[in-house]
């Protein structure tokens, strides 16, 4: 019998480590939602002295990949400094895993990304974020890859769904290929203030409905 | 690794029974001949004695005459047949308009599709939240354009049973051709076609101890259909190509096999494991109708937690069970008939569905009931929501 999963993807979906939650988290942040596909939060602890990671958990609502992967960055980061623990990527996560299917990177890439923004949630609450690159249409864009479309449970961007995105002195406009008064229309709204209005130089943002 | 596997996927397909591959044998090695005319040699006749006793056989469960009924490759084919031979017979005479249901199977959802392709005009038509089509509004969407209803016998991931003979007085008032797709149903439910209107059946084997391969199709006599796949003359000229005896003789041999109590059996242990997860293992929602249900199927929605890593998990202790959510696919798309239901992605996500066979035991069921209440639990630990209703 031959599972698309290594032994060490089976291995860690069967006995995550560091599972669970850290009261008063120094950073923390969820990726993906529960109204659509897998969603991964990560918790960190950080030792200010030495700019490490002292403590890290994660918690997982997805799939194999998912778990096993949440599990694995967890030990991947702990004791590395937060520059070493945000370089880490997703091919990173997936050779210590033994390799990952391809069609399972999208619920797998949300764990690094959970590690990524927990460490920049840290950042941002301690004033310690250093370069502020101008946002960009691009930037918007990547950020709405975030959003899922709870109808099918892929992002609004490779859904087609972002019709326009516009942007002018702070102020941006997004326009979404979905009418108004569908069922899903608020909480999608609400996912990508969530995801822009948090960009340091967005000073206000427009979402738009299609018929 | 858990050495015993106990297998309660029987939706997708089914062990078959010794019996029925004993009935078959003579047809591989010894009445392996094609069946021929009345006229022509000893094995060939014998060929299609065997043949006409089989479909004797599936017309009489029907209540429908041997001419009524082809042999084709299986369901699949069965519902393509349906679609695609009514609308080449009807397009152009009467109209191009074709309504089925939302939470349709594969074969009659993409036949539609096809169709739409090509120039039709399809209604998918919605279900309540149970998963059953309102008759009402089907009515007041049959045009003059209409030329075929097609909507499930019951749901294949559901379980939820339509009011065919409802949706078919319907369909006889109107004047429109109803093809039901029977897969699921067939010997686990009654189907008589003198009390039901309905002028087309798709049928399968293997959803029944029977062969892979094989199916069939109940056509009403008089039923305006054109031949789809061209080739010889076989099967009243409707399906042509080498008649699959062996596989027909299984399928009768399949059909034989079911009786009354398996099927109240299986329905006595469908109830056990629904009401004890429901029971017993907090946050589930039950997917599809509690009582007009398929004997065999148990669709249960597990919250907070996504289905690949339930089926995984059971999986490795042994259990073989099949999800309806993205992960679980190869396309990553949901299953469309959660959504149907009006069910969102999460919904879909942590929907597990067993469904029994004539294999499955008492203790089988309560197994899987068990692992279940640990496996959900343990992933429901790792898992960040839901923590507030626990």
């Amino acid at each position: 019998m031959k599972f698309p999963y290594s032994d060490t993807v089976l291995e860690h979906f069967r006995h995550p480590r560091n599972v669970g939650k850290i009261d008063n988290a120094d950073g923390k942040a969820t990726e993906g939602s529960p109204a659509c596909g897998d969603m991964v939060s990560v918790y960190i602890k950080v030792d200010p002295d030495k700019n490490i990671l002292s403590d890290i958990k994660f918690e997982s609502y997805g799939c194999a990949s998912n778990i096993a992967t949440g599990s694995i960055i967890t030990e991947l980061a702990k004791g590395k400094t937060l520059d070493e623990a945000k370089r880490i990527t997703w091919k990173d996560a997936s050779q210590a895993l033994g390799g990952l299917p391809k069609i399972k990177a999208h619920c797998s890439v949300l764990a690094v990304e959970g590690l990524r923004s927990a460490i920049e949630n840290y950042e941002e609450r301690h004033g310690l974020v250093k370069e502020r690159k101008p946002t960009t249409v691009e930037t918007v864009r990547n950020r709405l890859k975030k959003v899922m479309n709870p109808i099918s449970g892929l992002d609004l961007v490779r859904t087609n769904m972002v019709r326009d995105i516009g942007i002018q002195d702070g102020n941006v406009r997004v326009v979404v290929d979905l009418p108004a008064n569908h069922q899903f229309a608020a909480a999608i709204k609400e996912e990508i203030k969530e995801k822009i209005e948090t960009l340091w130089d967005v000073k206000q943002l427009v979402i738009e409905f299609t018929e | 690794m858990s050495a015993r596997r106990i297998y309660l996927d029987n939706a997708a397909t089914t062990r078959m029974d010794e019996q029925v591959l004993e009935a078959m044998k003579p047809y591989f090695f010894d009445i392996y001949a094609v069946a021929t005319s009345e006229f022509a040699y000893t094995q060939g006749i014998e060929a299609r004695e065997a043949l006409d006793e089989a479909r004797e056989g599936l017309a009489r469960f029907l209540n429908a005459n041997p001419e009524e009924f082809i042999f084709t490759s299986g369901s699949t084919e069965s519902s393509n047949i349906a679609l695609k031979g009514v609308a080449l017979a009807l397009g152009n005479k009467k109209g191009k308009h074709i309504i089925v249901s939302k939470i349709e199977d594969f074969p009659v959802l993409h036949s539609a599709r096809a169709l739409e392709r090509e120039g039709f005009t399809i209604t998918y038509l919605d279900v309540d939240s149970e998963g059953l089509v309102n008759i009402d509004r089907l009515k007041d969407h049959i045009s003059d354009e209409t030329i075929l209803v097609s909507i499930q016998h019951a749901n294949q991931e559901i379980g939820t049973v339509q009011d065919i003979a409802g949706i078919g007085r319907v369909c006889r008032e109107k004047n429109v051709l109803f093809h039901t797709d029977a897969t699921h149903t067939f010997t686990r439910l009654p189907i008589d076609v003198e009390k039901v209107p309905v002028d087309l059946i798709t049928v399968s084997a293997h959803t029944i101890h029977g062969p892979k391969g094989v199916g069939g199709l109940y056509i009403r006599k008089g039923t305006q259909i054109a031949k789809w796949m061209d080739g010889g003359f076989q099967e009243f000229n409707l399906r042509a190509g080498l008649e699959n005896i062996s596989g027909a003789i299984g399928f009768a041999k399949a059909v034989e096999l079911v009786t009354p109590t398996e099927n109240e059996w299986l329905r006595t242990m469908r109830d056990r494991a629904i009401d004890r997860i429901l029971a017993e293992i907090p946050d589930t929602t039950l997917n599809g109708h509690r009582t007009r249900r398929l004997p065999q199927n148990v669709n249960i929605t597990f919250h907070f937690i996504e289905g690949e890593s339930i089926t995984l998990h059971l999986d490795m202790h042994g259990f073989a069970v099949s999800t309806g959510s993205a992960c679980f696919s190869r396309s990553l798309e949901g299953s469309h008939v959660i959504y149907g239901i009006g069910g969102d992605h999460e919904r879909a996500h942590g929907s597990i569905r067993i469904t029994l066979g004539r294999y499955n035991t008492m203790e089988e069921v309560d197994a899987v009931v068990q692992t279940l209440a640990e496996v959900t639990q343990e992933l429901r630990n790792i898992s960040p929501l839901g923590k507030e209703s626990r």
